[in-house]
């Protein structure tokens, strides 16, 4: 279904004319051995744990979601409808995959998970974004954080 | 979500992407990124199969094993229920209309609520199964969403709650709540699909709830302040399902 051609012109059309940054070179961190990863997991699906607050219009800024919560303390205000949620409300791991990093961690597949895992709302151009993530990579290096998975939704 | 990549990669943070629109990724240029072919809101594929999940998370995490980049690989499979194609949901809980137009929208009002009641042994059925709800954005039960749905329908209702600051929000994420609980509901029925279409046309072709929302939505686009338009035009209804109703 995100395959452009599988969707109406109209949806298509509203997808293709979404801005898009540019960027004049890639910036290529070369990170540690996967068995030594330790990861965070960053999501733009508007998650936070149940009673944080919720994410509105514009927002730019982040949500924590410690590494151990369970999925029944997870929600999502993302603000749009056009996206599908009937797979995040059957099962957290289609848009947030805890359970399988879990897996991962525990086969020996990568060394840790972060203390904390972060969640953006995506619906907000990403040059915004840019401030809280410089924050944001301080805070990790401190948890000894050497990469990162961004998940969209 | 690709700009993310390069602003973390900026401060020395490596990265690894799910990329859900191909054509995005492709102008943006992050470091490293997995397309895959699955529809927006699924960047893993499909719910309840952990198999297929941990296949496109170890895909993801390998790109991290590239020398240099920017890298952009697809991932080699569609989502196992992709090939389906959309199939009715047959609920059992009956949600024949006795409204009409020349009745106007309370009998529409008590027909949403009755639905709300008659869905309410599948919902706790969900919760008890998943152990878990996606409900409680808005902080309202269930009952106290409809209410404040309700008081928005209602003309004589409806202006003061036009005043109050933060009405947008508070009507959007009623509605979010009262759409999970439809979900969660329908999707504990024995043999009822699983994928979003089919759910997606159920609700939004089937229930008076989607017949209260679209109202609402036509409330908002009609607010002379403007103070909801945005709500009516953009945060209630899916753009992919407005045609359900184009005749109304």
């Amino acid at each position: 279904m995100a395959r452009l051609e599988r969707y109406s012109e109209e949806a298509r059309s509203h997808l293709m004319k979404l801005p898009c940054p540019t960027f004049d070179s890639t910036p290529f961190t070369k990170p540690p051995p996967l068995k030594e990863l330790r990861l965070a997991l960053v999501s733009t699906a508007g998650l936070h744990p149940r009673g944080d607050r919720p994410f509105g219009m514009g927002d730019v800024d982040y949500r924590l979601i410690p590494r151990n919560t369970p999925a029944n303390e997870l929600v999502m205000s993302h603000i749009s409808t056009n996206f599908d949620r009937t797979g995040y409300q059957q099962d957290l791991n289609v848009v947030f995959p805890l359970d399988r990093l879990n897996e991962l961690v525990q086969q020996g597949k990568i060394e840790s998970l972060a203390e904390y895992h972060y969640s953006f709302m995506g619906a907000t151009e990403p040059e915004k974004m840019e401030p809280a993530i410089a924050t944001l990579s301080a805070v990790m290096k401190k948890d000894g954080i050497n990469a990162v998975l961004l998940v969209p939704v | 979500m690709g700009g993310l990549g390069h602003y973390f990669e900026e401060q020395e943070i490596a990265t690894t992407q799910i990329s859900l629109i191909r054509e995005h990724t492709e102008t943006i240029k992050p470091p490293r990124a997995l397309w895959v072919p699955f529809e927006l809101g699924r960047p893993f594929g499909v719910p309840n199969d952990s198999e297929f999940q941990r296949s496109v998370l170890e895909h993801a995490l390998d790109l991290l094993e590239r020398p240099s980049g920017p890298v952009l690989e697809d991932f080699p499979e569609e989502a196992p229920d992709l090939e389906k194609s959309p199939v009715q949901v047959v609920c059992p809980v009956q949600f024949q209309s006795r409204s009409n137009k020349e009745e106007g929208g309370s009998r529409l009002m008590e027909d949403f609520n009755a639905e709300i009641l008659q869905l309410r042994n599948w919902y706790e059925r969900a919760l008890k199964t998943r152990n878990r709800t996606t409900t409680g954005i808005s902080g309202l039960s269930t009952a106290e969403a409809a209410e404040l749905v309700s008081r928005f329908i209602e003309d004589e209702t409806r202006e003061a709650l036009m005043a109050e600051e933060d009405l947008v929000d508070r009507i959007r994420m009623a509605c979010e709540d009262l759409k999970a609980y439809y979900f969660e509901a329908v999707s504990a029925q024995p043999g009822q699909p699983t994928d979003s279409e089919s759910l997606a046309n159920w609700f939004w072709g089937q229930t008076h709830a989607a017949r209260v929302i679209h109202e609402m939505r036509k409330i908002c686009l009609n607010d002379p302040t403007g103070k909801v338009a945005l709500l009516g035009k953009l945060l209630l209804v899916p753009r992919t399902q407005l045609h359900q109703f184009k005749n109304e």
